[in-house]
């Protein structure tokens, strides 16, 4: 891949700080009621309940995803997986399913636990799975993966049909941020988290990218590192989930854009993988507000659409080049 | 005969073919020879209309490829290539069988059974003809796809590679009975061969290409030269002529 | 008569065997009014059933490989974007009054054009098998959120009508389009049993078929055509099919054992019959509810692909 010059890069870089600066000022003026209109104390209630936790929720979930999917793609040695690609999410959901029908009292804590270990299962599984395939073929892998989750969808709606809980099932299977207030949002913050511990492993997930035998090679604990990558896909996947429901292609597309724009060494890169992923969620949330206003299109239905071109583009261009 | 005028080609802006001018006699085996990349595949490929002209002309017996209507193309040219589609629970009596296609378009009248019984046995198939292709090894499917084309009863054969996995025993055969076609029956064959000196032993005529280009065209004898070879390949052979036939050492 | 067209007969009386179940199993009240009923939705299925079976060996057959569905290249999500962009450009001209046969016909033709855009600059490629298939999928996905996308843009409430699950539902069927669907499937069925001689050749690639006198871009064209007809008449009898064809072709190419389209068109078509009518009839009268065939199929089917990916070599 070649890599852009640096001036072009440092330009890039300013211009994604700055985009993502708008991006938030936005998210945090776009609403219902017109702050402007209302009176001060009444202004700030709405922007610290409802817009200022929205605002970081998607920051959050979208950060987390994108270090999913590059946490994804370097365990799975393939850059077409994310957690939406490979059954993560999907597996998700069929925990929450399983959580609400056996224990409808769990608190959404509760709830992600059982989402976290179900997601973990599914996407070992599938880990396992396409170590089967071909490596020579770079995407037999991903339409594995999207046919995996699908199947994964098909019995979760079975279930769900079954036990008269399909209305449910949509909140889950379609990403959406419009519930999001102060108070049921705050589990997201295990994000930040998440990512922050991504970026000190930054080398170990770079060496790791290299293959198991470069990796032992090295000295890493190829098997530990590969439990601890994971578990943070699958809890990052699960937490998003059950707060907001399933997010596409985020984790997908902004590794990719980004490893073109700063070349694979994580930890150069991760931190802009996170910022990408954020502005991008949040890009997708601030357009479904406001393409049918006073009404909201989800971001599930945005990014799927947005999502998809992009990695459309992606692979023709990939092959355009060779 | 097969005139080719002008013939340039190129994919993606990469160009493959440049200005080629050639003319292929009919009743001739011509065997087109050259290093990896020279265009050998993408000029049987553009006579054969597998690939659109992109400019000069292409001309069979005085029809230009690119106007005559496909079907009425089949009954005078065809081509056997490499990248053959999914033919796995395809019998070899199956696939030899649609080389009647462009006469009777799938329903075998007694004339087409007898000319694949016909194929079938020359090319030393009959043992196999209920076998599924995917059951065969690569040199019996090689020989079940020339077959095809054989029994096609077209005026000119275009082949490229046909000696691909065929032991040298089954090449030799391959090359004895390409010659035996042009000899008897009056066919044109235009083969694409890697190893020279089949083209030495059985071509009337060989084309040398490098590059897109044709560099040498006429009888063995004047295009097998030490210095064609080597402005061909690109390292000194030596050429001997045993029984006035050309024989080259082309390794250590 | 040969074994392999034994095999159809026998898939024929397996198909007349489920839909005479179909008709008669717990008969009860008005004879007459239930039989008709009855009746009526058994023709639409064995509509659906065919068309879905044809429509996936001509894809299969084009295409060069036995792993795919038009609902996998997205055929399926271009018919319901295609008639949600029209309530979208037309709503406010009163759409909802214009005939569902006349919708159904213009979203047919535009759904040819786009197709025609679209896919067949991939197919005239010969782009890989497994970069077709991730790029259908993909194009899926982007057909199906557009729709999504254009439908909550005209009605932000009231969207679900619109969308359903997701699944096929085969125990409510369009009435309306019936008759057309009927006529059309029929043409198609007819046409592809025509050409079932020119397929066979089609099916050993481009460069064989063209040396064989086949004017590729034609017939592929064409191919594709009746492809995109009877996928649209199945999507809209019931909503989108992903994974039935690949089943059925499956297991009438496995029963078989030819490729021959002589052969695997109508035994496809019967086996999908058989499917669709039998797991329909055991369902309304057994277990699972008789909404729930699609998710059921689309689970199996699923499980199959992915069976077929992990084996399947990539030629």
């Amino acid at each position: 891949m070649t890599i852009l010059p640096a001036v072009s890069v440092r330009a890039a870089a300013l211009g994604t700080v700055l985009f993502f600066a708008a991006l938030c000022a936005a998210s945090l003026s776009v609403g219902v009621s017109d702050l402007s209109t209302v009176d001060g104390t009444e202004a700030l209630d709405t922007l610290l309940i409802s817009r200022l936790p929205r605002t970081l929720a998607v920051i959050l979930v979208g950060a987390g995803l994108a270090i999913a999917g590059l946490i994804m793609q370097t365990l799975a040695r393939n850059r077409f997986v994310d957690p939406g690609i490979g059954g993560t999410e999907q597996s998700a959901a069929f925990g929450i399913l399983l959580a609400t029908l056996v224990w409808p009292a769990a608190s959404i804590l509760e709830k992600m636990v059982v989402a976290t270990l179900t997601a973990l299962a599914g996407t070992a599984a599938f880990l396992l799975l396409v170590r089967r395939l071909p490596p020579t073929q770079p995407y037999l892998m991903p339409l594995f993966g999207l046919i995996y989750g699908g199947v994964i969808s098909a019995g979760v709606t079975f279930i769900a049909w079954q036990m008269d809980l399909l209305q449910y099932l949509d909140i889950w299977m379609n990403g959406d941020f419009s519930g999001v207030l102060r108070g049921r949002y705050e589990l997201l913050w295990l994000a930040a988290l998440l990512v922050a511990l991504a970026w000190w492993f930054a080398d170990a997930l770079t060496i790791a990218s290299l293959g198991k035998d470069a990796s032992l090679g090295l000295g890493l604990d190829y098997e530990r590192m590969v439990q601890a990558g994971l578990a943070a896909v699958a809890l990052l996947s699960a937490m998003t989930v059950v707060v907001v429901g399933m997010i596409p292609f985020v984790g997908l597309i902004v590794p990719n854009l980004v490893s073109r724009l700063r070349g694979d060494n994580l930890r150069g890169s991760l931190p802009w993988v996170a910022l990408g992923g954020a502005g991008l969620t949040l890009g997708c949330d601030v357009l479904g507000r406001l393409l049918r206003y006073p009404y909201e299109i989800p971001i599930g239905t945005i990014l799927g659409t947005v999502g998809a071109a992009l990695a459309l583009w992606l692979l023709a261009e990939r092959h355009e080049r060779g | 005969m097969i005139e080719i005028e002008g013939v340039s080609l190129s994919h993606r802006g990469t160009p493959i073919l440049h200005e080629v001018s050639l003319a292929l006699p009919k009743g001739e085996l011509t065997a087109l020879i050259g290093p990896n990349g020279a265009g050998k595949s993408s000029l049987l490929s553009v006579v054969a209309r597998l690939q659109p002209l992109q400019s000069g002309s292409v001309a069979v017996d005085g029809l230009p490829v690119d106007r005559t209507p496909s079907r009425e193309l089949a009954r005078m040219l065809t081509i056997m290539r490499q990248d053959t589609g999914f033919a796995g629970r395809l019998t070899v009596r199956e696939l030899v069988g649609f080389g009647r296609f462009p006469h009777s378009r799938g329903r075998l009248t007694d004339e087409d059974r007898e000319r694949i019984d016909e194929a079938l046995a020359l090319f030393d198939l009959t043992a196999l003809a209920g076998r599924d292709l995917g059951t065969l090894s690569g040199g019996q499917r090689q020989r079940a796809f020339v077959a095809m084309a054989f029994c096609q009863g077209t005026d000119y054969l275009l082949l490229d590679e046909p000696l691909n996995n065929l032991d040298m025993m089954y090449a030799r055969q391959m090359m004895r009975l390409l010659r035996k076609v042009v000899d008897r029956r009056g066919r044109t064959v235009v083969i694409v061969l890697h190893d020279i000196n089949y083209a030495a032993a059985y071509a009337d005529r060989i084309v040398a290409m490098k590059d897109g280009r044709i560099v040498a065209h006429g009888p063995p004898n004047d295009v097998l030269t030490v210095g064609r070879l080597e402005q061909l390949y690109g390292y000194r052979m030596q050429v001997h002529r045993i029984d006035g036939r050309t024989m080259i050492r082309h390794h250590d | 008569m040969n074994a392999a067209e034994r095999r159809v007969w026998f898939a024929a009386g397996l198909a007349l065997l489920c839909a005479a179940t179909f008709m008669t199993l717990g008969l009860r009240g008005n004879f007459a009014f239930v039989l008709e009923l009855r009746a009526v939705k058994l023709l639409a299925l064995v509509q659906v059933a065919v068309a879905v079976a044809v429509s996936t060996v001509l894809l299969q057959t084009v295409t060069g490989n036995r792993i795919l569905t038009p609902s996998i290249m997205g055929l399926d999500a271009l018919y319901l974007l295609g008639q949600t962009v029209m309530v979208f450009l037309l709503g406010g001209l009163g759409f909802a009054s214009v005939d569902p046969r006349m919708k159904f016909l213009c979203a047919l033709l535009a759904m040819v054009g786009v197709a025609a855009a679209v896919f067949l600059p991939i197919l005239r490629r010969q782009v890989p098998l497994f970069r077709m298939l991730l790029t259908g999928a993909l194009l899926g996905i982007l057909f199906r959120s557009l729709t999504s996308l254009v439908g909550r843009l005209i009605d932000p409430n009231d969207f679900a009508v619109l969308q359903g699950s997701g699944y096929a539902n085969f125990s409510a069927v369009r009435g309306d389009l019936l008759a057309l669907g009927l006529v059309l499937t029929a043409a198609g069925a007819a046409v592809a049993w025509r050409l079932r001689h020119v397929l066979d050749v089609v099916a050993l690639g481009p460069a064989a078929a063209i040396a064989l006198g086949i004017d590729w871009r034609r017939t592929v064209t064409g191919i594709l055509t009746l492809v995109v007809t009877l996928v649209a008449v199945s999507t809209a009898l019931v909503g989108p099919v992903v994974f039935l064809g690949l089943l059925v072709v499956a297991l009438a190419e496995r029963m078989t054992g030819t490729q021959r389209h002589a052969v695997l068109l109508p035994a496809s078509a019967l086996i999908a019959v058989a499917v669709l009518v039998g797991g329909q009839t055991v369902l309304q009268h057994g277990f699972g509810g008789a909404g729930t065939l699609g998710v059921i199929v689309e689970f199996v089917g699923g499980t199959l692909f992915l069976f077929l990916l992990a084996t399947e070599r990539g030629r």
